[in-house]
């Protein structure tokens, strides 16, 4: 007899493991499916909604999803839970936890009240209750809770939405990473962090671009942080080497298996965090990591089994990699929700949703959440849907969002958002750069009077001799 | 209008050193006109590239005119957008039954054409780049099994196919994903002693084939041809072979 049923227009929906209500109450996508855990019928879908909302809170406490003496995530998880944080909420469902969040966020003093909640909070309840919210509510919810985190600007003030400038290239050719980020700062860009994925893994080649990068931020007194996206075990060695490391940088998933295939575990990641808090560099914040993740990688890992073998839905596991980011008290943690593919997302309607779901879900955790609005060329997705959801993204709150030239990021073959994109965003919804950033591009002579990016001829423009070299 | 009508400026002697869109203007805080229709032109080439199915037909014509046998599978993908949300059933056939199966010890080397994610990869450069392998091959007394057209199909289809042949090594040709700037790159994948199970760590890889702008079919038969030796004597592929090979067992752009 399944533990599970419900009755949707006169048939019975049974489902045998809260596992299995998790996944097939996610909205569609194609990772779920191509795992074999989705709802096999939207009539099944609803069914498993009913009744994953009158699941309690306490019931997702108690039954990880995936096992804990198996699973490091799940032992920090379960370990790091806050009864106290958690008491005011334990009496709830899912679905009396949907409708409490909502209620909080129509009050006055919502940050607060949520922020006190967060670390009564799991990764579960947050997945399981943001699959009975629509996107409207995701957007409300995330743009209630405030999450401040700062090294040399500050990230996630209200009003403001901040930027990674990426400016990759395929060889890591200095003259032309040194033009992107020249473009990308005359278009006001940069204020969460000016962070290049490195064509390769070695140290020499992070180190010399770390350089690079600290030599035009010291030279303009750029009040922003860099990063060089290499595996965190470079990092370390880097920073063992005296190289001006900012920020450490990981990819991470939310089960040990999935970390593992990432080459990294909670211990080197907290090896890294303690090395680079001595390092103390920033000025307005001591925030130094800087996470990425993405739904899906746990099943391209082959990692994405929990209790009884059972598939765990990708959306749920995205929320578990945050538990991992939130104990290193991040500076930036975003998902580059768009660029796994269309066997993990399909479309634009499949990517909008899951970019709404993490910002909500890391906010929610009391993460400083960024999303990469991104899509890959064999998605079916286009400018137009990266539009749409980096409206809703803004309109929710979100921390901060990666942005290339043109679009285009010409080393790993993917589209983001341009630096027009943000330009054009921040005027639509009144939002400025972050409050150290927006002085220095006043300083520079690249604020106009109203408040807005001013149009300047790059050749006479403070910072022409930037990509002179 | 032209993407590319402006007098030089600032940003041009820069464009020497990165693709990237630097400079591109603005329209109050959006993208120039030229610059967004170009984006979109980019776009549109890379999806076609994805969507269209590739010219099978006269790719085989070609092949055969090589003098070569050629043969079809299809993978158990149904149609593209399967193909896309299920890469599992890319990797598998549907039916073996048009490639013979090998008594014994079979041909040295297999090519395996996959259309992957790029039909114009295989469209542009198919031919030429196996009349490249071919020409060394043949040289090398290197015994050639029929080249297998796989439709709907990934990388691992060779598995199964290498494998029903009784070939020792096995070279996938497989249209990569289409970015913007180029659409048309095809991959060399080469696996030792294919068969059903063969991990991508098992395998090398040779990237970025699309002359002019990237790797020429002779530089890239010479990599694959060395790759084949290697892994003949070591007898294995993949990570092991990369790591004695001189010539890497990637070549990046």
């Amino acid at each position: 007899m399944s533990r599970y049923r419900q009755q949707i227009a006169g048939r019975t929906y049974a489902f045998d493991h809260l596992v299995d209500v998790l996944a097939k109450a996610s909205p569609r996508r194609s990772g779920d499916e191509l795992a074999g855990c989705a709802a096999e019928t939207d009539a099944e879908r609803a069914a498993a909604q009913w009744v994953l909302a009158d699941v309690p809170l306490v019931d997702l406490l108690e039954n990880p999803v995936v096992a804990y003496e198996s699973d490091e995530v799940t032992r920090l998880i379960v370990d790091s839970h806050d009864a106290a944080a958690f008491a005011p909420v334990a009496h709830l469902t899912v679905g009396g936890l949907r409708d409490h969040l909502l209620e909080t966020a129509a009050t006055s003093g919502s940050s607060a009240a949520l922020a006190a909640l967060s670390p009564g909070l799991t990764p579960e309840m947050v997945a399981a209750v943001s699959k009975v919210m629509r996107n409207a509510d995701l957007i409300s919810v995330a743009r209630a809770r405030t999450v401040r985190s700062a090294f040399r600007s500050t990230i996630g003030e209200p009003g403001r939405l901040a930027t990674r400038l990426q400016p990759n290239h395929p060889t890591d050719d200095p003259r032309g990473v040194a033009a992107a980020t020249l473009d990308g700062l005359l278009l006001g860009c940069g204020d969460a962090v000016i962070g290049i994925n490195p064509a390769t893994d070695s140290a020499r080649a992070a180190g010399d671009l770390l350089h690079l990068l600290d030599e035009v931020r010291t030279r303009y007194d750029i009040p922003t942080q860099s990063c060089v996206l290499a595996h965190v075990t470079t990092t370390i060695e880097l920073m063992e080497a005296g190289a001006p490391v900012d920020l450490v940088f990981q990819s991470i998933a939310g089960t040990e298996a999935a970390n593992r295939g990432f080459g990294v575990d909670l211990a080197v990641l907290a090896e890294a965090h303690a090395a680079v808090g001595e390092l103390d560099r920033g000025t307005v914040g001591t925030n130094a990591m800087y996470f990425e993740t993405g739904q899906g990688s746990c099943l391209s890992a082959d990692a994405h089994l929990g209790v009884d073998g059972r598939p765990v839905d990708q959306q749920t596991l995205e929320c578990r990699a945050y538990a991992v980011a939130r104990a290193f008290d991040p500076l930036l943690v975003n998902t580059v929700v768009g660029f796994i593919g269309p066997e993990y997302l399909y479309d634009g309607k499949q990517i909008i949703r899951a970019g709404l779901e993490d910002h909500a879900c890391g906010t929610l955790l009391g993460l400083p959440m960024g999303v990469d609005v991104c899509y890959t060329n064999h998605a079916e997705a286009d400018a137009d849907d990266m539009d749409t959801l980096l409206t809703l993204l803004a309109a929710g709150g979100v921390g901060f969002v990666i942005t290339v030239p043109g679009a285009d990021d010409v080393m790993l073959g993917y589209q983001s958002l341009s630096f027009h994109d943000v330009l054009a965003v921040r005027h639509t919804l009144g939002l400025r750069p972050a409050p150290e950033f927006e002085a220095w591009l006043e300083r520079v002579g690249l604020l106009a009077g109203d408040g807005r990016i001013a149009s300047v001829d790059a050749g006479s423009s403070a910072l022409r001799q930037l990509a002179a070299r | 209008m032209r993407p590319e009508g402006e007098a030089p400026d600032f940003w041009t002697p820069l464009r020497t050193a990165t693709r990237s869109r630097i400079g591109l203007g603005r329209a109050g805080d959006a993208l120039p006109t030229a610059q967004v229709l170009a984006l979109r032109s980019a776009h549109a080439v890379a999806r076609d590239a994805v969507h269209l199915p590739w010219g099978a037909d006269a790719i085989e014509r070609g092949l055969r005119d090589l003098g070569l046998e050629v043969l079809r599978v299809a993978s158990q993908a149904p149609d593209r957008a399967t193909y896309l949300r299920r890469p599992d059933l890319g990797r598998r056939p549907a039916d073996l039954s048009a490639v013979p199966e090998a008594g014994g010890a079979g041909p040295d080397v297999g090519i395996v054409l996959a259309d992957g994610l790029s039909a114009k990869a295989h469209d542009d450069h198919a031919v030429p780049m196996v009349a490249a392998l071919l020409d060394r091959f043949r040289r090398a007394e290197l015994r050639v099994a029929p080249v297998v057209l796989a439709e709907q199909a990934r990388v691992g289809i060779g598995d199964h196919i290498g494998e029903r042949l009784g070939v020792r090594t096995l070279i996938v040709l497989v249209g990569e994903r289409p970015g913007l700037s180029v659409a048309d790159s095809l991959g060399a994948y080469l696996t030792h002693e294919p068969r059903a199970g063969r991990r991508d760590s098992e395998r090398n890889c040779v990237s970025n084939i699309h002359p002019p702008d990237g790797l020429g079919y002779d530089r890239a038969a010479d990599v694959l041809l060395g790759l084949v030796r290697g892994a003949r004597e070591l007898g294995a592929s993949g990570v092991a072979l990369k790591d004695r090979s001189p010539a890497g067992g990637e070549i990046g752009p």
